[in-house]
């Protein structure tokens, strides 16, 4: 029992704070941090930027905390028929309009976001407070699902590789989708049969780490440690006497990569 | 007794073991068969594609109107595409059948192009005609050579499994049939590609050029460390690792990188002028400190520091307290999405890191853009009605043949959905139409 007292007394405290807070300034309902919010941003801040542009009427999207075209759009919108510079970021001038013009829920909002439960806890650790967004950032052309097939991909062949030497890894894979002599597509390049050690011997479905992940993104995003090559292979245990006549790029940990 | 239990208890344990054994080696034959039969199947099928493009692009030699010649076009692409796709299949990662692959795709590419273009106004030339009686003779090559490994894989009941054991073992590679099939097909690709150049309508893809934008002395190992301190700002001290690239490499590069607290840096620099062409830092991230918007200034101060000039932010988006950003070149107002730049800023304590300026010292060059020849107001007229235009620019981008183009970017939406749309600013045609990719519902929150 003892165990509860205090949180109830936290919350009993914060409680009367509140509603201290609320008598006292009635008017008071903005949340926004003072950051400048711009587009591809996530959180908070977002979630209030698009209730409020619900609100009156600019954003017909769905709610769900990611800076995307549809809130640029409707923030665009709102800055033309306010007389203000159209920039498409929220900015203090954009904030305290907002907030004059417009109410906020946050409690109603995030009830339905996330249904009638309380939101989803986790995710993010320290800094600022904040739950995880119904919606997340993926890079132009590419689901979250590609991203994880890749991170696998990559998390298989090189785990324990420095860095650069795994998003070398997924720059190879990109490098074939982009490349006539491969098949098409992200899964094609995986799959195909005898191109990854990892597919082969099952390592693929090992569960990734975040920096597999991260590389992942990295590359997608353009970043190609390999140097465009097409080919790498782990000179210790290569099969193939036909690799080695390949014109080598780099090595890069364990990795030789060619083109 | 007690010999009687043991002998009972032993057989017991004998025909357990042995119907467990049974069942396992069916098992495993049973899989066996089956990754066998996906292979046979994709190998039968791809015999069978090459056998009918022989005959269609046979066929289109002798066709006239081109009233069938662009469906005859539509088919062969599909065909080709289809080819291609089973290629995929096959086991081939050590043995590379390259050739066939980039004969399909060339054929896919060329049958395309051709098949959306008006053949009425703009019938085949000589030289397009010249190229697809090439793929006719190519195609009849590839399809005898896989006619005689289907042969051997019938009549001699080769297996694919036994391909890739065959391939394991570098040492007895010519021993196998199927494989010096697929040889042959190489071999004689080789010869007949040396013999005609390369046609110019076809090999779009691969457009690959030298290093436009790097200029500067070669660097000696020593000087290319000083770079490397000066782009991660880094004290005297750190313990540089340097290696240089091989003969592949597109241009001559070091890499250099150094391991301290837990934090990696990484960088390619060219050997000619110290150009950072990649740098990444990997470290763990703390909690986000900083907006998406800070980090944009701090990404902006650095590419000045490094000394790109007329940047513009064109993209940015938040991962994991991480914020990534796309610069791309203004040119008097002309933005130049060939010459990119990327930036990765840590959003904990606004770190820069990741840099990647490939793009920009391949392609940017001093360019002599031409005024455009149709109006901003003609472009737009251009553009679906559908379409709401919200936003407009000059832009420079990359056509199908890899040239630069002068094009009206205008950015629109249609009901929910956000499209950049490019407008040829010299003919007035459109370039390219992209649909932009919103943000994905997070699978993970949804309760």
């Amino acid at each position: 029992m003892k165990r509860h007292r205090k949180p109830m007394i936290f919350s009993f405290t914060l409680f009367i704070f509140l509603s201290a807070f609320i008598f006292a300034k009635p008017e008071q309902t903005s949340a926004f941090s003072d950051q400048v919010i711009q587009q591809g941003a996530v959180g908070d801040d977002v979630i209030e930027l698009q209730a409020r542009l619900k609100h009156i009427g600019f954003y017909n999207g769905k709610i769900d905390g990611v800076f995307g075209w549809g809130t640029y759009w409707a923030l665009r919108n709102f800055q033309y028929e306010f007389g203000m510079e159209i920039d498409g970021l929220a900015g203090q001038a954009a904030k305290d309009k907002l907030t004059q013009a417009t109410e906020f829920d946050k409690e109603k909002v995030k009830q339905e976001m996330y249904g009638t439960g309380s939101a989803p806890s986790g995710g993010n650790n320290g800094g600022e407070e904040s739950t995880p967004t119904s919606s997340v950032n993926v890079p132009q052309g590419y689901s979250n699902n590609d991203i994880q097939l890749m991170a696998n991909a990559v998390y298989g062949e090189a785990r324990g590789e420095p860095y650069e030497g795994q998003v070398a890894v997924a720059a190879v894979i990109l490098n074939r989708v982009n490349s006539e002599l491969f098949p098409d597509t992200v899964s094609g390049v995986i799959f195909e049969p005898r191109a990854f050690t990892a597919v082969a011997d099952g390592q693929i479905w090992l569960e990734p780490n975040d920096q597999a992940r991260e590389a992942v993104l990295d590359a997608i995003n353009g970043w190609d440690p390999s140097g465009n090559a097409l080919y790498y292979f782990n000179p210790d245990t290569a099969t193939s006497g036909w690799i080695w006549t390949r014109p080598q790029i780099k090595t890069i940990g364990k990795h030789i990569f060619c083109s | 007794m007690y010999r009687w239990i043991t002998i009972t208890l032993l057989t017991v344990a004998l025909i357990s073991v042995s119907i467990w054994g049974y069942q396992t080696n069916k098992q495993k034959n049973d899989l066996y068969v089956q990754a066998e039969n996906e292979y046979q199947r994709s190998f039968h099928e791809l015999t069978y594609n090459m056998d009918v493009l022989n005959d269609q692009i046979g066929t289109s030699l002798a066709m006239n109107s081109p009233d069938k010649l662009s469906p005859q076009f539509v088919d062969i692409w599909r065909i080709s595409s289809n080819a291609h796709a089973n290629t995929g299949h096959l086991p081939m990662g050590l043995l590379p059948i390259h050739k066939t692959e980039q004969f399909l795709s060339e054929l896919g590419d060329f049958t395309y192009q051709t098949a959306v273009r008006d053949l009425d106004n703009d019938p085949l030339t000589e030289e397009e005609t010249a190229q697809l009686e090439e793929f006719y003779q190519q195609s009849g090559e590839i399809r005898d050579e896989l006619r005689e490994a289907q042969h051997h894989s019938l009549s001699d009941g080769s297996k694919w499994m036994d391909v890739e054991q065959a391939l394991l073992n570098t040492n007895d590679e010519k021993d196998n049939d199927m494989v010096n099939s697929f040889q042959a097909v190489e071999e004689t690709f080789d010869t007949t590609t040396e013999e005609t150049p390369e046609n110019s309508t076809t090999s779009t893809e691969t457009e690959e050029h030298s290093y436009k934008n790097i200029a500067g002395h070669d660097l000696s190992e020593e000087e290319a460390m000083k770079e490397a301190e000066k782009l991660f700002g880094k004290e005297d001290g750190t313990d540089w690792t340097v290696t240089k690239s091989g003969d592949g490499a597109l241009t001559p590069m070091y890499s250099v990188s150094y391991d301290e607290n837990g934090e990696r840096g990484y960088a390619d620099l060219t050997v000619q002028g110290g150009h950072p062409l990649n740098l990444l830092v990997s470290r763990e991230i703390g909690g986000k400190q900083l907006s998406l918007n800070e980090g944009f200034e701090i990404a902006k101060d650095y590419l000045s520091e490094l000394g790109f000039d007329e940047m513009e932010l064109f993209q940015s988006s938040e991962y994991d307290q991480v914020g990534i950003y796309s610069f791309v070149y203004e040119d008097d107002g002309v933005r130049v999405f060939s010459d990119a730049v990327e930036v990765k800023v840590a959003l904990d304590n606004g770190d820069i890191t990741g840099l990647t300026a490939n793009n920009y010292f391949k392609n940017h060059t001093e360019r002599d853009i031409p005024e455009p020849a149709i109006s901003e107001e003609e472009a737009r007229d251009a553009v679906n009605q559908g379409v709401k235009i919200q936003e407009n620019h000059l832009a420079i981008i990359d056509d199908n043949q890899g040239e630069e183009i002068l094009t009206y970017e205008f950015l629109g939406t249609r009901d929910d959905a956000t499209y950049r749309i490019f407008i040829n600013a010299e003919t007035g045609e459109e370039e390219k139409i992209e649909k932009m990719t919103d943000a994905e519902i997070n699978y993970n929150s949804v309760i």
